[in-house]
């Protein structure tokens, strides 16, 4: 059958319910087409309604798939996502650079970055050193696209792993701290001083040392209840949010429910912080 | 009040007029003859239907549902509608709704995340309706993406969660601010608080601009 359609039934049968499924997983397509007009032209339906009854099939067999592989997944599993895009997107940063500096000096106004590495990717080359920097650009795309679908993968399986500490920290958030901590039982046994820390470890060891003041935050700072708190009350902020991811962990460690209170409490305590400063304006 | 759609109707629970759809019951709801109740309180399409919000559905149409969850609203929405696509990003409600699906032949669920139609626009055909109820901050954005799922006069149905956005800002800021955001595709015909029923939530009801 040929592939031209784009729709997900392109290269299946309806009696191959695998293809079907992985289909609906994995390919895409930028628009949406009139599918069940296209699939009855491409002979892979008789009629509208055997299209629509083999549609049904095909995505609750998908969809059951995806969910029972989200499901299998794990703290250990969530770590290595984590870390993998994270070397992912700091090698891509890398890459980008060498090829801007590369770049500028085989074409005009080659751009900076990611974006960059697109635009050269792109390009037509002419002659054996723009052979080797556009092929250099397209490494540097995949690794970026990959980091990107790391990134997907742990927005969907954090909430499976830790759900309570993945709505409050967000899903990347939750899966760094878990990966810093070695481990979502490690994170629950840790206290909350120690989460509100975590990732700033030479700042720590340098206060310890008696040569800079405390740390604030680690890798919390990024979460926008830190980040979007001004700098007198960012000190309050990260203690606030530190001590409910700590609940949190141990939530999703020894009980594994979602529980919606620990949200609602941190939001009322935001909402004193911030209160702090509209006060004073 | 405007008309419900063909296949919603207003009946007698426990002695107490609610709306109800025709089909296999998915959450435990009251079911009589049939019919089964449509709890507000847990749907926010349920809650701009009650308030008496002009939808424009007249039953029949073809949707697609973002933010589909457990299944709740979406199970109601293919009782009457016409084929619906069911996107969900989160496993654990899909799960449930995997069974809310399985017993209706023209809902077709699908992991996916809202944020990016291409995944899905291989499977989802062009439709008369976008439903939309995520919680993610970019609603706006969210629905702005999907308009390529309706042609020019496409409806969309939406409710707006404010804390989603800013947990601590005001909601009407919010609303506003998401509001101008839609209004680069859509044309704005109705608003409204869906108070008592979801609080700081804002229905919405748009049309597909050229």
């Amino acid at each position: 059958m040929s592939d031209e359609t784009g729709g997900w039934f392109a290269d299946a049968t309806p009696d191959e319910p695998e293809r079907a499924s992985a289909a609906i997983r994995q390919r895409s397509a930028d628009a949406p087409g009139d599918w069940s007009t296209r699939a009855v032209d491409a002979g892979f339906a008789a009629d509208e309604t055997a299209y629509y009854d083999a549609l049904h099939e095909a995505t609750l067999a998908a969809t059951r798939t995806a969910v029972r592989e989200a499901e299998r997944a794990d703290d250990q599993q969530l770590m290595h996502a984590v870390r993998a895009m994270d070397d992912c997107e700091r090698t891509a940063n890398e890459l980008a650079e060498r090829l801007h500096e590369w770049a500028g000096s085989l074409f005009a106004g080659a751009g900076t970055g990611i974006d960059g590495a697109r635009d050269v990717a792109d390009r037509d080359p002419d002659g054996p050193a723009e052979e080797r920097a556009v092929a250099l650009a397209e490494r540097v795309v995949e690794l970026a696209d990959e980091a990107a679908d790391l990134r997907a993968h742990i927005e969907r399986t954090a909430p499976e792993v830790a759900p309570n500490l993945a709505t409050l920290a967000g899903p990347v958030l939750a899966a760094r701290l878990i990966a810093l901590a070695g481990g979502l039982e490690s994170l629950a046994k840790k206290p909350a001083g120690t989460i509100q820390v975590l990732g700033a470890e030479d700042a720590l060891f340098a206060h310890l040392r008696g040569r800079a003041p405390s740390p604030k935050h680690g890798v919390i700072y990024v979460h926008e209840y830190v980040r979007g708190t001004r700098e007198e009350d960012r000190g309050s902020a990260a203690r606030a949010l530190a001590g409910k991811l700590a609940i949190a962990a141990r939530g999703d460690h020894y009980r594994g429910e979602f529980n919606p209170a620990i949200e609602r409490q941190l939001e009322e305590r935001m909402a004193t912080i911030r209160a702090r400063g509209e006060a004073d304006e | 009040m405007s008309d419900l759609p063909a296949g919603v109707e207003r009946r007698r629970f426990d002695g107490e007029k609610r709306l109800a759809t025709q089909g296999p019951p998915v959450y435990g709801e009251p079911t009589a003859d049939g019919w089964r109740a449509w709890d507000a309180r847990r749907s926010k399409l349920g809650a701009m239907l009650e308030t008496g919000m002009d939808t424009g559905l007249a039953g029949g149409e073809t949707v697609l549902y973002l933010g589909a969850a457990s299944g709740t609203t979406v199970s109601h929405v293919a009782d009457f509608a016409g084929p619906t696509y069911a996107i969900e990003f989160a496993a654990r409600p899909a799960r449930d709704l995997l069974d809310a699906s399985a017993p209706r032949d023209r809902l077709f669920p699908l992991l996916k995340d809202a944020r990016t139609p291409e995944t899905y626009a291989h499977v989802v055909e062009p439709v008369d309706v976008v439903i939309q109820d995520v919680a993610t901050r970019g609603q706006a954005a969210v629905a702005n993406a999907n308009a390529r799922f309706l042609d020019e006069g496409g409806l969309l149905l939406a409710a707006i969660k404010a804390r989603s956005e800013d947990v601590v800002a005001d909601p009407s800021a919010v609303f506003e601010r998401e509001l101008d955001t839609l209004r680069e595709t859509y044309e704005i015909l109705e608003t409204a608080r869906l108070e008592p029923f979801h609080e700081d939530h804002l229905g919405v009801v748009a049309r597909r601009r050229a």
